[in-house]
């Protein structure tokens, strides 16, 4: 297993917002959660890269485990972790600085400094993100000239550039136009022979065409996980099927 | 009918701000236009010397704009850094507690009584400084110029902080999803995301500095001198003025109306720089929005 949550909870000072959750994701596939705003997708999500570490009076009871190693262990270097895991997230977030230093930046702060391998990489990930083609003449124009889809696509690129394994995505479409969102949605598909995606969404039929496997969500708790068609089309629980039918959330 | 007359009686507080504004720079251009008559704005701009209190006139404004920037300078140097480092510390590293005992406490130094700063100056730090470097004088443009920037220090930190608050969280988060750490995010993304707020409190400190009267009066001195000494007397432009309008100078007079043309060069400058904090602010305003 790539990926293991044993017995997580997690808690907002006194307000418990995760009760409970075991779940294991396998090596290259891609995982969506759903479920209705506030049942705690995006909180379990960004367990991972340890997000929510910057969050004050926050607590985590139980393990997460990647690749077998219990990443709250005290000996983990944060920093060196969230190398190997990409985030995307729901707003494109791309930094005040130039389409080609966006891609570089998590390179060299990560110590490379040879220019020619941040060159390389930074051709390599922009195509890896379907990009290339539409920047490669203005690498050096500002990242803000970008359209919205197009900023969402540099800021994939700019975390598949330091080479992570894993992928998470907080509602990496939700702010972008139908096209945008497909084109986001057709990326994730040839991402994942290489890496192990998480995606949080709203989109329904988002996660059915793109995924794999389906956890639902709801008021904290982990409802049901299974193969995608399975949970779309024969869920086990009543309440998944309440949500799936969209006669509640 | 009462609404009528609250609307018109606010209308009326703001023209009063208004016209007095004008007025000032009614006064201003008339005096100095009565002065450019009997001066030359060419000898104004290039003359070395500043005499028009001796009977050997010479009208060089360079001297006592020299004092100015560089008692300005010396104190940016101090509070531009300084300050700088506080806002990232407060924004980015300090506990909520810590910053919000920190934060109102820096702003307190505002609050000090500029006079307090130049009699500090000059009966504590200029000693103090003397006994570090003996070829100080007493009056110099080192020791208030060190005031000075503490005084707008707070400034700086508090509205540079003001703008690095402002960034959006997600900004920070993707530097720190890329394994980035606190300094490499605050220094390299929460910056440069913050360039335009940082830059138009320094460019308000600088008009604070410049326009900054009683420190440089008390410790300066009274010596209108083109140098970049930092340990030798000079003499602000502020100071100049002070100086002739609290001494016996006859009104209507030459000498009277060279504190006209000392002010309106004054006025020149900091209103070139609200300019550009102006412009700097809407040219980098609302990229995130």
């Amino acid at each position: 297993m790539k990926i293991e949550a044993k017995n997580v909870k997690f808690f907002y000072g006194q307000d418990q917002v995760l009760k409970d959750i075991s779940m294991s994701i396998k090596k290259n596939t891609v995982t969506a959660l759903i479920g209705p705003s506030g049942c705690g997708k995006s909180t379990f999500l960004r367990l991972f890269n340890r997000m929510n570490d910057l969050i004050e009076g926050a607590r985590l009871e139980g393990e997460i485990l990647i690749d077998g190693v219990d990443i709250y262990n005290k000996n983990i270097n944060v920093n060196e972790l969230r190398k190997t895991i990409g985030m995307v997230f729901q707003k494109p977030n791309p930094f005040p600085k130039t389409i080609y230093e966006n891609v570089a930046y998590g390179l060299k702060v990560n110590g490379v400094s040879d220019k020619n391998i941040i060159e390389e990489s930074v051709e390599q990930s922009l195509k890896q993100a379907a990009l290339w083609e539409e920047v490669k003449d203005k690498l050096k124009k500002s990242a803000f000239a970008l359209s919205g889809g197009q900023q969402q696509r540099l800021c994939i690129a700019r975390a598949l550039a330091v080479k992570p394994s894993i992928l998470l995505m907080d509602e990496p479409a939700s702010a972008l136009d139908p096209i945008s969102s497909i084109k986001i949605e057709e990326l994730i598909y040839q991402l994942k022979s290489s890496y192990t995606i998480l995606i949080v969404t709203h989109n329904m039929q988002q996660a059915s065409r793109t995924s794999d496997k389906t956890a639902f969500f709801y008021m904290g708790e982990l409802v049901e996980f299974d193969d995608t068609r399975t949970l779309f089309t024969n869920p086990k629980k009543e309440r998944t099927q309440n949500y799936i039918t969209g006669r509640f959330g | 009918m009462k609404e009528k007359i609250i609307e018109k009686l606010l209308l009326f507080c703001a023209l009063l701000t208004i016209f007095t504004t004008l007025g000032i720079i009614a006064v201003l251009l008339i005096q100095s236009f009565n002065f450019f008559k009997e001066v030359s704005f060419f000898d104004f701009v290039t003359d070395t010397e500043w005499t028009p209190l001796f009977s050997n006139k010479r009208y060089g404004i360079l001297p006592l704009l020299s004092g100015t920037l560089l008692t300005t300078l010396i104190a940016v140097l101090v509070a531009v850094p300084i300050g700088l480092i506080i806002a990232i510390y407060l924004s980015e590293y300090a506990p909520k507690k810590v910053r919000s005992i920190l934060k109102p406490s820096l702003e307190i130094l505002a609050a000090v009584p500029t006079v307090v700063y130049g009699y500090f100056a000059l009966v504590y730090v200029t000693p103090f400084l003397q006994s570090i470097f003996p070829s100080l004088s007493g009056f110099n443009s080192l020791s208030p110029g060190l005031m000075m920037g503490i005084m707008i220090l707070p400034l700086v930190s508090s509205l540079s902080e003001d703008a690095l608050y402002a960034v959006p969280k997600f900004l920070k988060e993707g530097s720190f999803a890329l394994g980035a750490t606190r300094f490499q995010t605050a220094w390299k993304v929460m910056v440069p995301a913050a360039f335009s707020g940082i830059a138009v409190s320094v460019i308000l400190a600088i008009s604070r500095a410049i326009g900054e009267t009683m420190i440089v009066a008390i410790a300066a001195g009274q010596q209108p001198r083109l140098t970049f000494n930092p340990f030798v007397p000079v003499e602000t432009a502020t100071t100049y003025i002070v100086q002739v309008s609290s001494g016996d100078v006859p009104h209507d007079s030459i000498e009277y109306r060279t504190i006209f043309a000392v002010g309106m060069s004054l006025f020149v400058i900091t209103l070139i720089l609200n300019n550009i904090s102006f412009w700097l602010k809407r040219k980098y305003q609302a990229t995130y929005s």
